[in-house]
């Protein structure tokens, strides 16, 4: 039984995640302080690489630089223009 | 709390089928299995070994997403499971290729929630013409030319088509208001019997936009009336969004790339079918 | 019990026996009396069954292949056209391991449009991963479509029992229909289902650096097939005092044969009367009951000390010749002359096979269409 080779070819669940889509970035977005954790972004990441923490009693959202491809939605989608961009180094 | 499409998806960055599942996903919760007909999502998610499904998913080929959910439900029901069975497939494996599969699942009454999303092409295999390419669109089989407006047609009229086959819960959503999918995705599931959700799917690459106006352009079809949100529950239509004041459909078109070499009497003609849409909708 | 029924129904009454969970079929002639049968016995509580009456031979395989996938025994029978245009899910349910059996009442293909027996349907669909099998009689369709189940289910391969149409299909004959499986064919217990406690994956994409070893193990456990068959003959013959050839192939007149004449399916029969009623010794039949997988190792076997051969078959591979024969001709280092008849229907006579043995001791290898109309 070739364990690399599952019969079938069927896969684990959730296993993509050994794929570090982040490279793909030109531009990265960067929460500033402006933000206020209403979480609209969260909504619409197509990748789900958003999320809200909170720091200090604060929330805040937070981006997942591993797998943000760096599409910009959240910039144009936040209500409060806290969402900047430069370009990936 | 557990990703359902995990991390690493292949999908183009704005992907707007990504962010449905997400959406779709967030509304059902793990107790499913998805089917799913061959298409971006399919290949953009499932490349041996790797798998960004958190969930039981099956993708069998392109044409038969209905047939294989039909199947996936009749077995559940012999083994006494009541998992949710959600099948997902573009407009090209609904309104073309997979339209006969889909009306048998619904002829047949099997519990499945179809989810449509809709690039207005087959965009997996290169951005070609489907029947949900709108009038006008330039897609790689309908360019524009000399002799072409671009696509000759105007959009299969899915949701009346499956309306009229009594479909008990027939609905349109769009990414630009989320909470309006998910609600309609969670109100779906407490209905026994096929349900249709049709989801507009503005996809960077196919109509010519930057990634980061996915979601703008999915308001705007909403607010130019290019796109009605409604739900129709046993022959009763309900739209969801009217808009006070329709926006030109100009302000729509103008955004996509794929739309740049329309003339004035094109564009009008798009207008002139939107009102005359929204007045049928508003006599149904 | 023994009954005379209709092979058809023989058929309907060993898939009751294996109890499939989803049933997913799409009429079509001389399939119909199996699909017609098995639909009453789920109406009437016999059959404890999902009926889907599906709007194409493609959903039909599609469903069976999303039931099966789920985790539940399934059934679909289908001919000709059907078969043909389910020929992609063919394909997707061997490539996915899904342990199907089908039953094929052999047809012709269209065009022009014929509903009457030959292998143009089982033969254009050879390379899809299937195990095919092909039977004699109504009693062999019932046994072998029970065998099937065990067969598929051992291997993770789907298996299509072929009958030929009319011949089979719709003749009566005596059978003997065991009163249950239990003991032979137990529950239906695979490992990899949809199921939500443990999520995974079917049915992905396999780029170039993958997709190859799949089909390398389709391929070696298509070929493992051929001793899981040859024990399920010899199993099912334990249980129920039935048994064909060794499973892979059965010989009829062989001890002093100096040829031999090649063949499947009900026709043999009609072979085996003329060789007993003329009393012919020189020339045996080896029926091929497995065609795929190729029991290529019998076959040459059988054949090491004949000086020629024959292949009758109710087949044409266009541009090369029988499909029977080029497989044959593959391993077989003599002479074997190829007698394509019987398409479309038409009957093979007496006076034929008569004809066709004269030919065989000729000792060439041509291609010969039996009873042809056409000029040379």
């Amino acid at each position: 039984m070739d364990k690399k080779f599952n019969e079938g070819a069927w896969a684990e669940p959730g296993t993509s995640v050994k794929n570090k889509t982040g490279s793909w970035r030109t531009f990265k977005p960067i929460v500033t302080d402006r933000c206020v954790g209403c979480g609209t972004c969260t909504k619409f990441c197509p990748e789900g690489a958003i999320k809200i923490v909170e720091k200090n009693g604060k929330k805040k959202a937070e981006i997942n630089y591993d797998y943000c491809k760096g599409c910009l939605i959240c910039l144009k989608e936040c209500p409060f223009k806290a969402i900047e961009k430069e370009v990936e180094k | 709390m557990k990703k359902l499409l995990s991390f690493g998806t292949r999908s183009c960055a704005g992907c707007p089928a990504s962010l449905a599942v997400r959406r779709i996903l967030e509304a059902v919760g793990d107790n499913v299995i998805v089917v799913n007909g061959t298409s971006c999502l399919e290949v953009t998610t499932t490349q041996y070994p790797l798998s960004s499904w958190n969930v039981p998913y099956i993708h069998t080929a392109f044409e038969c997403t209905g047939a294989v959910a039909s199947g996936v439900e009749s077995a559940l029901k012999k083994m006494g499971k009541d998992t949710h069975v959600v099948a997902i497939a573009g407009d090209g494996g609904t309104f073309d290729i997979g339209l006969q599969s889909l009306s048998g699942m619904i002829d047949r009454g099997h519990n499945v929630l179809y989810i449509c999303y809709d690039n207005e092409c087959y965009a997996n295999t290169g951005l070609q013409r489907s029947s949900a390419t709108p009038y006008g669109a330039a897609t790689t089989t309908s360019p524009p030319g000399k002799f072409s407006i671009g696509n000759k047609t105007f959009k299969k009229p899915i949701v009346q088509m499956l309306a009229a086959q009594k479909v008990p819960y027939v609905a349109t959503a769009s990414l630009a208001y989320p909470d309006d999918l998910e609600r309609k995705v969670k109100k779906a599931l407490t209905i026994k019997g096929p349900k249709f959700i049709h989801i507009l799917a503005p996809c960077p690459i196919s109509w010519r936009f930057d990634s980061s106006e996915t979601i703008r352009v999915a308001r705007l079809a909403v607010e130019t009336g290019m796109w009605i949100l409604c739900e129709i529950e046993n022959g009763k239509i309900k739209i969801n969004v009217t808009p006070s004041e329709r926006k030109p459909v100009k302000d729509y078109l103008s955004l996509q790339g794929r739309f740049k070499h329309l003339k004035d009497e094109d564009i009008k003609k798009i207008q002139e079918k939107v009102d005359d849409d929204w007045k049928a909708y508003k006599k149904y | 019990m023994k009954k005379v029924i209709e092979g058809s129904h023989a058929v309907a009454e060993a898939v009751r026996l294996c109890a499939p969970k989803v049933i997913a079929a799409y009429p079509i002639t001389p399939q119909t009396h199996i699909v017609e049968r098995l639909s009453k016995m789920v109406a009437d509580g016999e059959l404890d069954s999902e009926f889907l009456c599906v709007e194409s031979e493609h959903s039909a395989m599609s469903a069976c292949i999303g039931a099966q996938a789920t985790g539940v025994r399934t059934y679909t029978a289908t001919a000709s056209q059907g078969l043909i245009l389910m020929h992609e899910m063919l394909h997707v349910a061997s490539g996915m391991r899904l342990p199907i059996v089908m039953n094929v009442a052999n047809r012709s293909v269209s065009s022009p449009l014929s509903i009457w027996n030959d292998w143009l349907d089982a033969m254009a669909v050879r390379n899809s991963g299937w195990v095919q099998l092909f039977v004699e009689s109504s009693q062999e369709a019932l046994d072998t479509t029970i065998q099937a189940y065990k067969i598929a289910e051992t291997i993770h391969l789907p298996v299509m029992v072929c009958i030929d149409g009319f011949y089979l299909s719709h003749t009566y004959e005596p059978v003997d229909i065991p009163d249950t499986v239990a003991g032979y064919l137990g529950d239906y217990k695979p490992k990899v289902v949809l199921d939500p406690k443990n999520p995974i994956t079917q049915g992905m994409m396999a780029g170039p650096k993958a997709f190859q070893e799949f089909k390398e193990q389709q391929h070696r456990a298509l070929l493992s097939a051929k001793d899981v068959i040859k024990n399920e003959n010899s199993e099912f013959n334990k249980k129920f005092s039935r048994i064909y050839g060794d499973g892979l192939v059965e010989t009829y007149n062989m001890e002093s044969a100096d040829y031999a004449i090649i063949s499947m399916g009900s026709v043999c029969g009609t072979i085996k009367h003329i060789l007993d009623e003329k009393k012919i010794s020189d020339i045996g039949l080896i029926r091929i009951k497995t065609y795929r997988p190729f029991p290529n190792k019998e076959i040459i076997d059988l054949t090491k000390n004949l000086k020629a051969l024959g292949v009758l078959e109710k087949d044409i591979s266009f541009g090369i010749g029988g499909a029977l024969w080029a497989d044959v001709k593959t391993f077989v280092d003599k002479p074997v002359s190829n007698f394509i008849g019987g398409l479309g229907g038409r009957d093979i006579q007496i006076e034929d096979i008569v004809k066709i043995f004269e030919t065989i001791r000729k000792e060439e290898e041509n291609i010969h269409w039996v009873g042809s109309q056409l000029k040379k």
